[in-house]
Protein backbone atom coordinates (compact mmCIF):
# COMPACT_ATOMS: atom_id res chain seq x y z
CA UNK A 1 0.00 0.00 0.00
CA UNK A 2 1.11 3.52 -0.75
CA UNK A 3 0.06 7.04 0.00
CA UNK A 4 0.18 9.42 -2.97
CA UNK A 5 0.38 13.08 -2.13
CA UNK A 6 -0.01 15.48 -5.05
CA UNK A 7 0.53 19.24 -4.75
CA UNK A 8 -1.25 20.75 -7.73
CA UNK A 9 -2.62 24.02 -9.09
CA UNK A 10 -6.00 24.91 -7.51
CA UNK A 11 -7.50 25.24 -10.99
CA UNK A 12 -6.54 21.64 -11.88
CA UNK A 13 -8.37 19.97 -8.99
CA UNK A 14 -11.53 19.11 -10.95
CA UNK A 15 -9.54 17.54 -13.80
CA UNK A 16 -7.44 15.49 -11.36
CA UNK A 17 -10.57 14.31 -9.54
CA UNK A 18 -12.19 13.28 -12.84
CA UNK A 19 -9.06 11.40 -13.92
CA UNK A 20 -8.91 9.49 -10.60
CA UNK A 21 -12.63 8.75 -10.72
CA UNK A 22 -12.17 7.21 -14.17
CA UNK A 23 -9.66 4.81 -12.60
CA UNK A 24 -12.27 3.92 -9.98
CA UNK A 25 -10.56 5.84 -7.19
CA UNK A 26 -13.16 7.85 -5.31
CA UNK A 27 -11.59 8.31 -1.87
CA UNK A 28 -9.33 11.29 -1.40
CA UNK A 29 -8.48 14.06 1.04
CA UNK A 30 -8.12 17.56 -0.38
CA UNK A 31 -6.59 20.51 1.46
CA UNK A 32 -5.80 24.10 0.58
CA UNK A 33 -2.11 24.70 1.17
CA UNK A 34 0.50 27.35 0.44
CA UNK A 35 4.07 26.70 -0.55
CA UNK A 36 6.94 27.52 -2.83
CA UNK A 37 9.15 25.70 -5.31
CA UNK A 38 10.64 26.80 -8.59
CA UNK A 39 7.78 29.23 -9.13
CA UNK A 40 8.99 32.71 -8.18
CA UNK A 41 5.78 33.95 -6.55
CA UNK A 42 4.04 37.19 -7.35
CA UNK A 43 4.20 40.86 -6.44
CA UNK A 44 1.47 42.75 -4.64
CA UNK A 45 1.41 46.54 -4.29
CA UNK A 46 -0.17 48.43 -1.39
CA UNK A 47 -0.02 52.23 -1.43
CA UNK A 48 2.97 52.06 -3.71
CA UNK A 49 4.94 49.59 -1.58
CA UNK A 50 5.77 46.33 -3.35
CA UNK A 51 5.57 43.03 -1.52
CA UNK A 52 6.95 39.79 -2.90
CA UNK A 53 4.59 36.91 -2.16
CA UNK A 54 6.67 33.73 -2.32
CA UNK A 55 4.24 31.25 -0.79
CA UNK A 56 1.55 30.60 -3.36
CA UNK A 57 -1.79 28.86 -2.90
CA UNK A 58 -1.91 25.22 -4.04
CA UNK A 59 -4.15 22.24 -3.48
CA UNK A 60 -2.94 19.02 -1.85
CA UNK A 61 -4.66 15.76 -2.88
CA UNK A 62 -3.96 12.68 -0.73
CA UNK A 63 -5.01 9.21 -1.83
CA UNK A 64 -4.25 5.71 -0.59
CA UNK A 65 -3.89 2.92 -3.16
CA UNK A 66 -2.55 -0.60 -3.36
CA UNK A 67 0.90 -0.94 -4.93
CA UNK A 68 -0.37 -2.10 -8.33
CA UNK A 69 -2.37 1.14 -8.78
CA UNK A 70 0.42 3.55 -7.98
CA UNK A 71 1.79 3.99 -11.51
CA UNK A 72 -1.66 4.39 -13.06
CA UNK A 73 -2.62 6.97 -10.46
CA UNK A 74 0.60 8.94 -10.91
CA UNK A 75 0.10 8.93 -14.66
CA UNK A 76 -3.51 10.08 -14.34
CA UNK A 77 -2.61 12.91 -11.94
CA UNK A 78 0.40 14.00 -13.98
CA UNK A 79 -1.62 14.18 -17.19
CA UNK A 80 -4.55 15.98 -15.62
CA UNK A 81 -2.54 18.47 -13.55
CA UNK A 82 0.02 19.43 -16.20
CA UNK A 83 -0.14 22.85 -17.83
CA UNK A 84 3.49 22.87 -18.94
CA UNK A 85 4.24 26.09 -17.04
CA UNK A 86 6.37 26.48 -13.91
CA UNK A 87 4.24 25.83 -10.83
CA UNK A 88 2.41 22.65 -11.87
CA UNK A 89 3.37 21.01 -8.56
CA UNK A 90 4.82 17.71 -7.34
CA UNK A 91 3.79 14.17 -6.45
CA UNK A 92 5.16 12.37 -3.40
CA UNK A 93 4.76 8.61 -2.86
CA UNK A 94 5.08 7.05 0.59
CA UNK A 95 5.03 3.39 1.66
CA UNK A 96 2.18 2.73 4.07
CA UNK A 97 2.28 0.20 6.89
CA UNK A 98 -1.46 -0.18 7.50
CA UNK A 99 -4.93 1.27 6.93
CA UNK A 100 -7.88 0.83 9.29
CA UNK A 101 -11.52 1.53 8.42
CA UNK A 102 -12.98 2.97 11.59
CA UNK A 103 -16.60 1.85 10.93
CA UNK A 104 -15.87 -1.87 10.43
CA UNK A 105 -12.43 -2.37 11.86
CA UNK A 106 -11.18 -3.78 8.52
CA UNK A 107 -7.45 -3.49 8.02
CA UNK A 108 -4.92 -3.40 5.16
CA UNK A 109 -6.06 -3.45 1.52
CA UNK A 110 -9.64 -4.34 2.61
CA UNK A 111 -9.86 -0.95 4.27
CA UNK A 112 -8.83 1.06 1.20
CA UNK B 1 -8.38 66.75 55.14
CA UNK B 2 -11.20 64.29 54.60
CA UNK B 3 -13.90 66.92 55.05
CA UNK B 4 -12.04 69.23 52.65
CA UNK B 5 -12.05 66.50 50.01
CA UNK B 6 -15.75 65.90 50.61
CA UNK B 7 -16.50 69.61 50.15
CA UNK B 8 -14.62 69.65 46.85
CA UNK B 9 -16.44 66.53 45.71
CA UNK B 10 -19.85 67.95 46.63
CA UNK B 11 -19.03 71.23 44.86
CA UNK B 12 -17.97 69.33 41.74
CA UNK B 13 -21.15 67.25 41.76
CA UNK B 14 -23.31 70.33 42.30
CA UNK B 15 -21.64 72.02 39.32
CA UNK B 16 -22.12 68.90 37.19
CA UNK B 17 -25.81 68.71 38.04
CA UNK B 18 -26.53 72.41 37.51
CA UNK B 19 -28.82 72.98 34.55
CA UNK B 20 -27.11 74.63 31.61
CA UNK B 21 -27.62 78.37 31.56
CA UNK B 22 -27.25 79.93 28.18
CA UNK B 23 -24.98 82.87 27.69
CA UNK B 24 -26.69 85.77 26.00
CA UNK B 25 -25.20 85.96 22.52
CA UNK B 26 -25.40 88.28 19.59
CA UNK B 27 -28.28 86.34 18.04
CA UNK B 28 -31.02 85.19 20.30
CA UNK B 29 -33.33 83.23 18.02
CA UNK B 30 -32.93 79.60 17.17
CA UNK B 31 -33.58 78.64 13.57
CA UNK B 32 -35.28 75.24 13.31
CA UNK B 33 -33.79 74.58 9.85
CA UNK B 34 -30.25 75.36 10.96
CA UNK B 35 -30.67 73.35 14.13
CA UNK B 36 -32.00 70.26 12.39
CA UNK B 37 -29.28 70.53 9.74
CA UNK B 38 -26.47 70.72 12.30
CA UNK B 39 -28.02 67.87 14.31
CA UNK B 40 -27.79 65.71 11.18
CA UNK B 41 -24.27 66.98 10.44
CA UNK B 42 -23.10 66.19 13.98
CA UNK B 43 -24.44 62.64 13.51
CA UNK B 44 -22.62 62.35 10.20
CA UNK B 45 -19.33 63.49 11.74
CA UNK B 46 -19.85 61.00 14.57
CA UNK B 47 -20.15 58.22 11.98
CA UNK B 48 -16.71 59.09 10.63
CA UNK B 49 -14.93 57.65 13.66
CA UNK B 50 -16.45 54.15 13.41
CA UNK B 51 -15.85 54.53 9.66
CA UNK B 52 -12.20 55.25 10.39
CA UNK B 53 -12.13 52.20 12.68
CA UNK B 54 -13.16 49.98 9.75
CA UNK B 55 -10.88 51.85 7.33
CA UNK B 56 -7.93 51.19 9.62
CA UNK B 57 -9.15 47.76 10.77
CA UNK B 58 -9.06 46.28 7.28
CA UNK B 59 -5.52 47.52 6.66
CA UNK B 60 -3.90 45.71 9.57
CA UNK B 61 -3.15 42.00 9.89
CA UNK B 62 -5.99 39.77 11.05
CA UNK B 63 -4.35 39.33 14.47
CA UNK B 64 -4.66 43.07 15.14
CA UNK B 65 -8.02 44.01 13.62
CA UNK B 66 -9.93 44.22 16.90
CA UNK B 67 -7.21 46.11 18.73
CA UNK B 68 -7.06 48.64 15.89
CA UNK B 69 -10.84 49.12 15.84
CA UNK B 70 -10.76 49.38 19.63
CA UNK B 71 -8.43 52.38 19.50
CA UNK B 72 -11.05 54.42 17.60
CA UNK B 73 -13.93 53.29 19.79
CA UNK B 74 -12.15 53.97 23.06
CA UNK B 75 -11.32 57.44 21.73
CA UNK B 76 -15.06 58.04 21.31
CA UNK B 77 -15.63 57.22 24.96
CA UNK B 78 -12.65 58.94 26.55
CA UNK B 79 -12.55 62.12 24.47
CA UNK B 80 -16.34 62.67 24.74
CA UNK B 81 -16.01 62.74 28.53
CA UNK B 82 -12.95 65.01 28.50
CA UNK B 83 -14.74 67.35 26.11
CA UNK B 84 -17.86 67.85 28.23
CA UNK B 85 -15.91 68.09 31.48
CA UNK B 86 -13.27 70.63 30.46
CA UNK B 87 -12.14 70.21 26.83
CA UNK B 88 -14.87 72.39 25.35
CA UNK B 89 -14.23 75.28 27.69
CA UNK B 90 -10.47 75.14 27.04
CA UNK B 91 -11.18 75.37 23.30
CA UNK B 92 -14.17 77.68 23.16
CA UNK B 93 -14.30 79.42 26.54
CA UNK B 94 -13.54 83.16 26.74
CA UNK B 95 -10.12 83.90 25.32
CA UNK B 96 -7.16 84.08 27.69
CA UNK B 97 -4.16 85.85 26.16
CA UNK B 98 -4.96 84.47 22.68
CA UNK B 99 -3.74 81.03 23.77
CA UNK B 100 -6.46 79.12 25.61
CA UNK B 101 -10.13 79.33 26.53
CA UNK B 102 -11.20 80.23 30.07
CA UNK B 103 -13.01 77.90 32.43
CA UNK B 104 -16.43 79.58 32.18
CA UNK B 105 -17.94 76.48 30.58
CA UNK B 106 -16.33 73.94 32.93
CA UNK B 107 -18.63 70.89 33.20
CA UNK B 108 -20.78 72.53 30.47
CA UNK B 109 -21.75 75.36 32.78
CA UNK B 110 -23.60 77.95 30.74
CA UNK B 111 -23.90 75.67 27.72
CA UNK B 112 -27.63 75.27 27.23
CA UNK B 113 -30.21 75.16 24.49
CA UNK B 114 -30.17 78.90 23.93
CA UNK B 115 -28.14 80.25 21.02
CA UNK B 116 -24.72 81.75 21.68
CA UNK B 117 -23.85 84.03 18.82
CA UNK B 118 -25.60 82.00 16.11
CA UNK B 119 -28.89 80.40 15.18
CA UNK B 120 -28.33 77.00 16.78
CA UNK B 121 -28.35 76.01 20.45
CA UNK B 122 -25.03 76.45 22.22
CA UNK B 123 -25.24 72.82 23.32
CA UNK B 124 -25.49 71.70 19.69
CA UNK B 125 -22.40 73.70 18.76
CA UNK B 126 -20.58 72.04 21.67
CA UNK B 127 -21.56 68.53 20.57
CA UNK B 128 -20.76 69.25 16.91
CA UNK B 129 -17.27 70.32 17.97
CA UNK B 130 -17.01 67.22 20.15
CA UNK B 131 -17.31 65.04 17.04
CA UNK B 132 -14.33 66.85 15.50
CA UNK B 133 -12.23 66.12 18.57
CA UNK B 134 -13.12 62.41 18.32
CA UNK B 135 -12.07 61.92 14.72
CA UNK B 136 -8.86 63.94 15.24
CA UNK B 137 -7.65 61.77 18.08
CA UNK B 138 -8.75 58.57 16.33
CA UNK B 139 -6.70 59.45 13.21
CA UNK B 140 -3.51 59.35 15.31
CA UNK B 141 -4.11 55.67 16.09
CA UNK B 142 -3.32 54.83 12.47
CA UNK B 143 0.35 55.61 13.00
CA UNK B 144 0.89 53.45 16.06
CA UNK B 145 -1.42 50.55 15.26
CA UNK B 146 -0.26 46.97 15.88
CA UNK B 147 2.29 47.81 18.57
CA UNK B 148 1.33 50.52 21.08
CA UNK B 149 0.38 49.45 24.59
CA UNK B 150 -3.31 50.12 25.24
CA UNK B 151 -2.78 51.72 28.65
CA UNK B 152 -0.10 54.03 27.23
CA UNK B 153 -2.47 54.99 24.40
CA UNK B 154 -5.20 55.82 26.91
CA UNK B 155 -2.87 58.04 28.90
CA UNK B 156 -1.67 59.66 25.68
CA UNK B 157 -5.11 60.56 24.35
CA UNK B 158 -6.19 62.08 27.67
CA UNK B 159 -3.11 64.33 27.84
CA UNK B 160 -2.99 65.09 24.10
CA UNK B 161 -6.65 66.12 23.91
CA UNK B 162 -6.18 68.42 26.90
CA UNK B 163 -2.82 69.94 26.03
CA UNK B 164 -2.72 69.89 22.23
CA UNK B 165 -6.17 69.60 20.65
CA UNK B 166 -8.02 72.03 22.93
CA UNK B 167 -5.44 74.85 22.63
CA UNK B 168 -5.13 74.32 18.85
CA UNK B 169 -8.90 74.48 18.41
CA UNK B 170 -8.85 77.68 20.47
CA UNK B 171 -6.06 79.23 18.38
CA UNK B 172 -7.90 78.62 15.11
CA UNK B 173 -11.62 78.62 15.95
CA UNK B 174 -12.05 79.81 19.53
CA UNK B 175 -10.74 83.37 19.19
CA UNK B 176 -7.05 82.57 19.69
CA UNK B 177 -4.04 84.12 17.99
CA UNK B 178 -4.32 82.35 14.62
CA UNK B 179 -7.95 83.43 14.33
CA UNK B 180 -6.97 86.99 15.22
CA UNK B 181 -4.18 86.81 12.66
CA UNK B 182 -6.73 85.92 9.97
CA UNK B 183 -5.56 82.37 9.18
CA UNK B 184 -8.42 80.36 7.68
CA UNK B 185 -9.40 76.80 8.50
CA UNK B 186 -13.00 76.10 7.56
CA UNK B 187 -13.45 72.55 8.86
CA UNK B 188 -10.16 71.48 10.38
CA UNK B 189 -7.21 71.31 7.98
CA UNK B 190 -4.80 72.46 10.67
CA UNK B 191 -6.79 71.63 13.81
CA UNK B 192 -7.79 68.13 12.73
CA UNK B 193 -5.55 66.83 9.97
CA UNK B 194 -2.14 68.47 10.30
CA UNK B 195 -2.19 68.10 14.08
CA UNK B 196 -3.19 64.41 14.02
CA UNK B 197 -0.90 63.54 11.10
CA UNK B 198 2.18 65.18 12.62
CA UNK B 199 1.37 63.68 16.01
CA UNK B 200 1.11 60.27 14.37
CA UNK B 201 4.48 60.67 12.69
CA UNK B 202 6.22 61.69 15.92
CA UNK B 203 4.53 58.84 17.80
CA UNK B 204 5.59 56.34 15.11
CA UNK B 205 9.18 57.57 15.37
CA UNK B 206 9.24 57.50 19.19
CA UNK B 207 7.60 54.07 19.49
CA UNK B 208 9.58 52.50 16.66
CA UNK B 209 8.85 50.20 13.77
CA UNK B 210 6.65 47.13 13.99
CA UNK B 211 8.47 43.84 14.42
CA UNK B 212 9.33 42.51 10.98
CA UNK B 213 8.69 45.85 9.24
CA UNK B 214 10.77 45.99 6.09
CA UNK B 215 11.82 42.34 6.25
CA UNK B 216 8.50 40.50 6.03
CA UNK B 217 5.26 41.43 4.29
CA UNK B 218 2.80 43.25 6.55
CA UNK B 219 -0.32 43.22 4.39
CA UNK B 220 -3.90 44.42 4.78
CA UNK B 221 -6.08 41.49 5.84
CA UNK B 222 -9.48 42.72 4.62
CA UNK B 223 -9.61 45.42 1.98
CA UNK B 224 -13.42 45.28 1.54
CA UNK B 225 -13.65 46.33 5.22
CA UNK B 226 -11.34 49.23 4.44
CA UNK B 227 -13.50 50.21 1.46
CA UNK B 228 -16.60 50.18 3.69
CA UNK B 229 -14.77 52.41 6.19
CA UNK B 230 -13.72 54.81 3.42
CA UNK B 231 -17.31 54.97 2.18
CA UNK B 232 -18.52 55.90 5.68
CA UNK B 233 -15.78 58.52 5.93
CA UNK B 234 -16.78 60.05 2.59
CA UNK B 235 -20.44 60.08 3.64
CA UNK B 236 -19.67 61.56 7.05
CA UNK B 237 -17.38 64.18 5.56
CA UNK B 238 -20.40 66.05 4.16
CA UNK B 239 -21.43 66.72 7.76
CA UNK B 240 -17.85 67.66 8.58
CA UNK B 241 -17.49 70.28 5.84
CA UNK B 242 -21.04 71.42 5.04
CA UNK B 243 -21.92 71.48 8.74
CA UNK B 244 -19.01 73.82 9.41
CA UNK B 245 -21.13 76.57 7.82
CA UNK B 246 -23.16 76.20 11.06
CA UNK B 247 -26.35 76.92 9.12
CA UNK B 248 -28.47 75.36 6.37
CA UNK B 249 -27.28 77.99 3.92
CA UNK B 250 -25.78 78.59 0.50
CA UNK B 251 -22.35 78.38 2.10
CA UNK B 252 -23.17 74.87 3.36
CA UNK B 253 -24.25 73.86 -0.15
CA UNK B 254 -21.04 75.27 -1.57
CA UNK B 255 -18.93 73.39 1.00
CA UNK B 256 -20.89 70.20 0.29
CA UNK B 257 -20.27 70.53 -3.45
CA UNK B 258 -16.55 71.23 -3.27
CA UNK B 259 -16.19 68.28 -0.87
CA UNK B 260 -17.58 65.90 -3.48
CA UNK B 261 -15.46 67.38 -6.28
CA UNK B 262 -12.17 67.24 -4.34
CA UNK B 263 -12.81 63.67 -3.13
CA UNK B 264 -13.54 62.49 -6.65
CA UNK B 265 -10.49 64.26 -8.08
CA UNK B 266 -8.27 62.93 -5.30
CA UNK B 267 -9.35 59.34 -5.97
CA UNK B 268 -8.77 59.70 -9.70
CA UNK B 269 -5.39 61.42 -9.46
CA UNK B 270 -4.04 58.87 -6.94
CA UNK B 271 -5.13 55.98 -9.15
CA UNK B 272 -3.51 57.57 -12.20
CA UNK B 273 -0.31 58.17 -10.23
CA UNK B 274 0.07 54.58 -9.10
CA UNK B 275 -1.03 53.23 -12.48
CA UNK B 276 1.85 55.16 -14.06
CA UNK B 277 4.29 54.29 -11.26
CA UNK B 278 3.44 50.62 -10.62
CA UNK B 279 1.37 49.58 -13.57
CA UNK B 280 -1.81 48.72 -11.69
CA UNK B 281 -4.75 50.85 -10.51
CA UNK B 282 -5.55 49.51 -7.03
CA UNK B 283 -8.69 49.78 -4.92
CA UNK B 284 -6.68 50.76 -1.83
CA UNK B 285 -5.10 53.52 -3.93
CA UNK B 286 -8.48 54.76 -5.09
CA UNK B 287 -9.96 55.07 -1.60
CA UNK B 288 -6.71 56.49 -0.21
CA UNK B 289 -6.88 59.20 -2.88
CA UNK B 290 -10.52 59.91 -2.01
CA UNK B 291 -9.60 60.39 1.66
CA UNK B 292 -6.62 62.57 0.66
CA UNK B 293 -8.96 64.70 -1.47
CA UNK B 294 -11.39 65.04 1.44
CA UNK B 295 -8.54 66.01 3.78
CA UNK B 296 -7.16 68.63 1.40
CA UNK B 297 -10.50 70.36 0.77
CA UNK B 298 -11.40 70.48 4.47
CA UNK B 299 -9.65 73.76 5.38
CA UNK B 300 -10.72 75.35 2.08
CA UNK B 301 -14.28 73.99 1.88
CA UNK B 302 -16.03 77.24 2.83
CA UNK B 303 -13.69 79.57 0.98
CA UNK B 304 -13.10 78.16 -2.51
CA UNK B 305 -15.18 77.57 -5.63
CA UNK B 306 -15.84 74.33 -7.49
CA UNK B 307 -13.02 74.59 -10.03
CA UNK B 308 -10.48 75.40 -7.33
CA UNK B 309 -11.67 72.26 -5.50
CA UNK B 310 -11.05 70.26 -8.65
CA UNK B 311 -7.47 71.54 -8.85
CA UNK B 312 -6.88 70.89 -5.14
CA UNK B 313 -8.18 67.31 -5.50
CA UNK B 314 -6.05 66.68 -8.58
CA UNK B 315 -2.96 67.99 -6.79
CA UNK B 316 -3.36 66.05 -3.58
CA UNK B 317 -3.50 62.55 -5.14
CA UNK B 318 0.04 62.48 -6.58
CA UNK B 319 1.51 64.42 -3.64
CA UNK B 320 0.12 62.09 -0.95
CA UNK B 321 0.95 59.06 -3.11
CA UNK B 322 4.54 60.32 -3.34
CA UNK B 323 4.61 60.82 0.43
CA UNK B 324 3.50 57.27 1.28
CA UNK B 325 5.05 55.36 -1.63
CA UNK B 326 8.39 57.11 -1.97
CA UNK B 327 9.25 59.36 0.98
CA UNK B 328 8.13 56.90 3.66
CA UNK B 329 10.13 54.09 2.07
CA UNK B 330 13.20 56.29 1.58
CA UNK B 331 13.23 57.66 5.13
CA UNK B 332 12.14 54.31 6.56
CA UNK B 333 9.71 55.27 9.33
CA UNK B 334 6.77 52.98 10.10
CA UNK B 335 3.63 55.12 9.97
CA UNK B 336 1.48 51.95 10.02
CA UNK B 337 -1.60 53.21 8.20
CA UNK B 338 -0.24 56.48 6.79
CA UNK B 339 -1.92 58.94 9.13
CA UNK B 340 0.92 61.35 8.39
CA UNK B 341 1.20 60.57 4.68
CA UNK B 342 -2.48 61.28 4.06
CA UNK B 343 -3.73 63.53 6.87
CA UNK B 344 -0.52 65.41 7.67
CA UNK B 345 0.58 65.94 4.08
CA UNK B 346 -2.96 66.36 2.68
CA UNK B 347 -3.91 68.80 5.46
CA UNK B 348 -0.78 70.87 4.87
CA UNK B 349 -1.48 71.01 1.15
CA UNK B 350 -5.10 72.02 1.84
CA UNK B 351 -4.12 74.78 4.24
CA UNK B 352 -1.64 76.20 1.74
CA UNK B 353 -4.16 75.81 -1.10
CA UNK B 354 -6.62 77.88 0.96
CA UNK B 355 -4.10 80.69 0.83
CA UNK B 356 -3.96 80.34 -2.94
CA UNK B 357 -7.58 79.70 -3.96
CA UNK B 358 -9.72 81.43 -1.28
CA UNK B 359 -12.22 83.80 -2.85
CA UNK B 360 -14.35 86.40 -1.13
CA UNK B 361 -17.13 85.79 -3.62
CA UNK B 362 -17.61 82.33 -2.07
CA UNK B 363 -17.61 83.55 1.52
CA UNK B 364 -17.62 87.17 2.61
CA UNK B 365 -16.28 86.17 6.00
CA UNK B 366 -13.16 84.68 4.36
CA UNK B 367 -10.46 86.42 2.37
CA UNK B 368 -8.94 86.49 -1.08
CA UNK B 369 -6.03 84.16 -1.69
CA UNK B 370 -2.93 84.72 -3.81
CA UNK B 371 -4.71 83.88 -7.07
CA UNK B 372 -7.42 86.42 -6.26
CA UNK B 373 -5.04 89.26 -5.57
CA UNK B 374 -4.04 89.00 -1.90
CA UNK B 375 -0.72 87.36 -1.04
CA UNK B 376 -1.03 88.08 2.69
CA UNK B 377 -3.45 85.18 3.27
CA UNK B 378 -0.87 82.69 2.01
CA UNK B 379 1.62 83.99 4.57
CA UNK B 380 -0.98 83.66 7.33
CA UNK B 381 -1.74 80.12 6.22
CA UNK B 382 1.96 79.23 6.25
CA UNK B 383 2.28 80.64 9.77
CA UNK B 384 -0.73 78.52 10.82
CA UNK B 385 0.78 75.38 9.27
CA UNK B 386 4.21 75.99 10.78
CA UNK B 387 2.85 76.74 14.25
CA UNK B 388 0.61 73.66 14.20
CA UNK B 389 3.42 71.36 13.08
CA UNK B 390 5.86 72.72 15.65
CA UNK B 391 3.39 72.70 18.52
CA UNK B 392 1.95 69.26 17.79
CA UNK B 393 5.37 67.67 17.19
CA UNK B 394 7.05 69.12 20.25
CA UNK B 395 4.14 68.51 22.60
CA UNK B 396 3.66 64.93 21.36
CA UNK B 397 7.33 64.14 21.87
CA UNK B 398 7.29 65.50 25.42
CA UNK B 399 4.00 63.77 26.31
CA UNK B 400 5.22 60.39 25.04
CA UNK B 401 8.57 60.67 26.82
CA UNK B 402 6.72 61.59 30.00
CA UNK B 403 4.35 58.64 29.73
CA UNK B 404 7.23 56.25 29.00
CA UNK B 405 8.63 56.95 32.49
CA UNK B 406 5.51 55.34 33.94
CA UNK B 407 4.21 52.94 31.27
CA UNK B 408 6.17 51.23 28.46
CA UNK B 409 4.87 52.66 25.20
CA UNK B 410 4.79 49.40 23.26
CA UNK B 411 3.70 45.87 23.98
CA UNK B 412 6.22 43.11 24.60
CA UNK B 413 7.84 41.42 21.64
CA UNK B 414 5.95 38.18 22.31
CA UNK B 415 2.61 39.96 22.54
CA UNK B 416 3.33 41.72 19.26
CA UNK B 417 4.02 38.40 17.54
CA UNK B 418 0.86 36.80 18.93
CA UNK B 419 -1.15 39.85 17.93
CA UNK B 420 -2.75 42.47 20.14
CA UNK B 421 -6.28 41.07 19.73
CA UNK B 422 -5.46 38.03 21.82
CA UNK B 423 -2.52 39.25 23.88
CA UNK B 424 -4.08 42.57 24.95
CA UNK B 425 -7.83 42.13 24.59
CA UNK B 426 -8.29 38.36 24.91
CA UNK B 427 -10.43 38.20 21.79
CA UNK B 428 -10.10 36.67 18.35
CA UNK B 429 -11.76 38.42 15.41
CA UNK B 430 -12.00 35.35 13.21
CA UNK B 431 -12.33 32.38 15.53
CA UNK B 432 -12.36 29.82 12.69
CA UNK B 433 -11.01 26.98 14.82
CA UNK B 434 -13.83 27.34 17.33
CA UNK B 435 -16.49 27.00 14.63
CA UNK B 436 -14.90 23.77 13.46
CA UNK B 437 -15.82 20.59 15.38
CA UNK B 438 -12.20 20.37 16.47
CA UNK B 439 -13.02 23.27 18.76
CA UNK B 440 -14.74 20.76 21.02
CA UNK B 441 -11.27 19.55 21.98
CA UNK B 442 -10.81 22.86 23.74
CA UNK B 443 -12.36 22.84 27.16
CA UNK B 444 -14.96 25.49 27.76
CA UNK B 445 -14.32 27.29 31.02
CA UNK B 446 -16.91 29.70 32.34
CA UNK B 447 -16.28 31.66 35.46
CA UNK B 448 -18.97 33.96 36.73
Amino acid sequence: MNKIEAIIRPGKLEEVKDALNKLGIHGMTVSQVIGCGHQKGRTEVYRGAEYSINLLPKVKVEIIVSKKWVDKCVEAITTAARSGEIGDGKIFIYPLSNVIRIRTGEQGEDAI
Amino acid sequence: MKSKLMTILVLCLATLLMPGVAVAGETTTIDAGDTSFILVCASLVMLMTPGLALFYGGMVRRKNVLSTIMLSFIVMSVVSIIWVLYGYTLAFGPDIKSFIGGLDHLFLKGVGVEPAGGTIPHLLFMVFQLMFALITVAIISGSIAERMRFSAFLAFIVIWTSLVYAPLAHWVWGGGWLMQLGALDFAGGTVVHISSGVTGLVAALVIGKRKGYGSEPILPHNLPMTVLGAALLWFGWFGFNAGSALSASGLAVSAFTVTQIAAAAGGLSWVLSEWLHHGKPTVLGCISGVVAGLVAITPAAGFVGAMSALVIGLMVGPICYFAVAVIKTKIGYDDSLDAFGIHGVGGTLGAIATGLFANLSVNEAGANGLFYGDASLLLKQLIGVGATILFAALATFIILKLISYFIPLRVSSDDEVIGLDISVHGENAYADSYDFPMGAANKAVRTL
